[in-house]
């Protein structure tokens, strides 16, 4: 580790593993309850075990970019992050808030937990992957404005790398557009239209970004290929990402009430989107391939090319599968969607996190990499979380498909609930397979805590 | 990807394309919105449905259902369950009728206790939805 300040990443690496159990734990609930209805109800129904699994996930994905943030830049800018104690303060308020908004999901009625959140005031609450109280949203925007300010003085104080500059917009992106979270119209169309300003421009737009920046950096410290190759590469990549994802936004808009000229834009431009993502993955092996070093850190690796082949498939691949206007009006709000999601989620943003943190945890640790027994643990758990995400996407898509079929393209359509009986099979292979990566990120755990064997360090 | 294609022109692609494509989304978003008032069917809007939208939201009914194809996916769509049920009272029926302990080893819906108020509220905010111009989407009357 090049500067002291780059160890406040280890917190928040740690919290955001934490936070990833509880968000698997409550995945596999939901699952259950797909096939076992009653399945603890009515302590947790059904939305709240998936608020729980969602927020969780967007939370600990955000630590897990802080982290990243916190350790990246000081290296890059060639400085010390410019208030350590900034950093470790938003970490506890950041992680209590997230506690407390979780516990708030479990222990009260959401009804209830609106009206002591006063939701009344400014009413924010009960849209999806947004049902945080107003009040969360409010410590969310501090928590982000806090942490961009200590990592934009860090940049702007030290080097200026394009990996820096690019992480840089990305965050500032991810914190602009999640103050459409504030706007509420009871117009339900503009609720609609404004709310995906917020899903999609992160995940298919600003996201990409820190992402990007996030694996050039770990290309360029574990490839040691030269840095001027990585940028351009970043630039290509990023460039994509943005002409083709944000008009690329119309692919939500077909059926919600807009216009019909974004059945065109959002087809066109989404039908472009699994570009970026594909050139992500040549990137990737090109670089790894021309490298001139070997790194230590293998798993590191893995995960790098993990990550950019997972994000094709789910995001570029799954996406581009239900993205064209005549396929998504039968496939629309369907176990496709579920299916897409799952998939370029894990690819795209959990595997980017479990990269990172592959790579510098050791080093925050104090050596260059883990030891072998470590690192072919780590292993497995790659390839049982990776494998078992495949199987759950399949699975999904395979419900979906039928879902589709039985309920929306044959001649005699049948009703939801019905139609939901006679997939339960899928619903119980996608169990299974969903116990098998919780399987996995328990072996994944337990690579942490495999005793350290310093002759690989040298 | 040779010395004739530079990082310098890799950059140019990326704040030129990023800059025009922003510039064209937010006028065709000012478009959007210029032409919603003729397809979302505001003037349906009075104070129960701004009610109804309330008990819809803090109630979390996206966790477990989609509203025009958004939200959870594990109960039937809305966003035409007026007319699927043939009528606003059927709707408050079905919600007023759901067992408070749920029913054995099937998906139920949970019981909100709503007054009659709140009741009223949501079923005319579905109503609402259900008057939005969505392009013919769903394809048929079960979502």
């Amino acid at each position: 580790m090049k500067y002291q300040s780059q160890s406040v990443a280890k917190l928040y690496f740690i919290a955001a593993i934490g936070l990833f159990v509880g968000q698997i734990l409550f995945g596999v609930i939901m699952g259950l309850q797909y096939v076992i209805g009653d399945f603890l109800f009515p302590y947790i129904p059904f939305n709240v075990a998936r608020m729980v699994h969602t927020n969780l996930l967007i939370v600990w994905l955000l630590f897990g970019f802080m982290g990243a943030s916190y350790y990246l830049v000081p290296e890059e800018a060639e400085r010390e992050l410019y208030a350590p104690w900034l950093a470790k303060l938003l970490f506890w308020i950041f992680l209590f808030a997230g506690a407390a908004t979780i516990l708030g999901y479990l222990l009260v009625p959401y009804a209830e937990l609106a009206k002591l959140t006063m939701n009344d005031l400014l009413p924010t609450m009960g849209r999806e992957f947004l049902e945080q109280p107003t009040i969360t949203k409010i410590g969310i925007v501090i928590v982000v404005l806090g942490f961009l300010f200590n990592v934009g003085m860090t940049v702007l104080t030290g080097r200026k790398t394009v990996v820096t500059i690019v992480l840089l917009t990305g965050l500032t992106g991810l914190a602009v557009f999640f103050l459409f979270a504030f706007y509420n119209p009871v117009n339900i169309v503009l609720d609609k239209y404004f709310w995906w300003w917020v899903v999609h421009l992160w995940v298919e737009g600003v996201w990409e970004l820190i992402m990007g920046a996030i694996l050039a950096f770990v290309l360029i410290k574990i490839t040691g290929v030269d840095r001027e190759v990585i940028e351009k590469w970043l630039y290509i990549i990023i460039a994509l990402t943005l002409i083709s994802g944000i008009i690329g936004t119309g692919h939500h808009y077909f059926w919600i009430g807009a216009p019909s000229y974004w059945q065109w834009f959002g087809s066109i431009f989404s039908a472009l989107e699994p570009i970026p993502f594909f050139v992500m993955t040549l990137f990737a092996f090109n670089v790894v391939n021309k490298r001139r070093r070997e790194h230590p850190n293998k798993v590191a690796t893995l995960w790098a090319l993990g990550t950019a082949v997972m994000a094709f498939l789910g995001a570029g691949v799954w996406g581009f599968l239900h993205t064209l206007a005549p396929v998504n009006y039968y496939t629309h709000g369907t176990q496709i969607t579920a299916a897409h999601g799952h998939m370029a989620f894990y690819g795209a943003y959990v595997m980017i996190v479990l990269t990172i943190i592959s790579y510098s945890m050791p080093i925050m640790r104090g050596r260059v990499a883990n030891g072998p027994k470590a690192q072919v643990l780590e292993m497995w758990s790659f390839w049982l979380m990776t494998v078992s995400m495949v199987f759950i996407t399949l699975f999904l898509t395979g419900a979906g498909i039928l879902q589709v079929y039985l309920q929306r393209y044959s001649d005699t359509p049948l009703g939801f609930m019905v139609v939901q009986e006679k997939i339960e099979l899928f619903y119980w292979m996608r169990e299974i397979a969903g116990v098998i990566f919780l399987i996995g990120l328990i072996v994944y755990i337990m690579s942490f805590f495999v005793k350290h064997d310093d002759e690989v360090t040298a | 990807m040779k010395e004739t294609f530079t990082k310098g022109m890799a950059r140019n692609i990326y704040y030129g394309g990023s800059l025009f494509f922003l510039l064209l989304f937010f006028a065709l978003t000012f478009d959007t919105v210029s032409e919603l008032p003729d397809r979302d069917n505001r003037q349906a809007i009075n104070e129960s449905v701004t009610l109804g939208k309330k008990v819809w939201e803090v109630n979390n009914c996206i966790g477990c259902h989609t509203l025009l194809g958004e939200g959870a996916y594990f109960a039937p769509e809305l966003g035409n369950v007026v007319k699927r049920y043939g009528s606003k009272a059927a709707v408050k029926a079905f919600i007023m009728s759901r067992p408070a302990a749920g029913i054995p080893g099937r998906r139920s819906m949970p019981q909100f206790n709503l007054t009659e108020e709140e009741l009223q509220g949501v079923a005319d905010f579905l109503e609402y939805v259900g008057g939005v111009n969505t392009e013919g989407w769903p394809p048929n009357i079960q979502g």
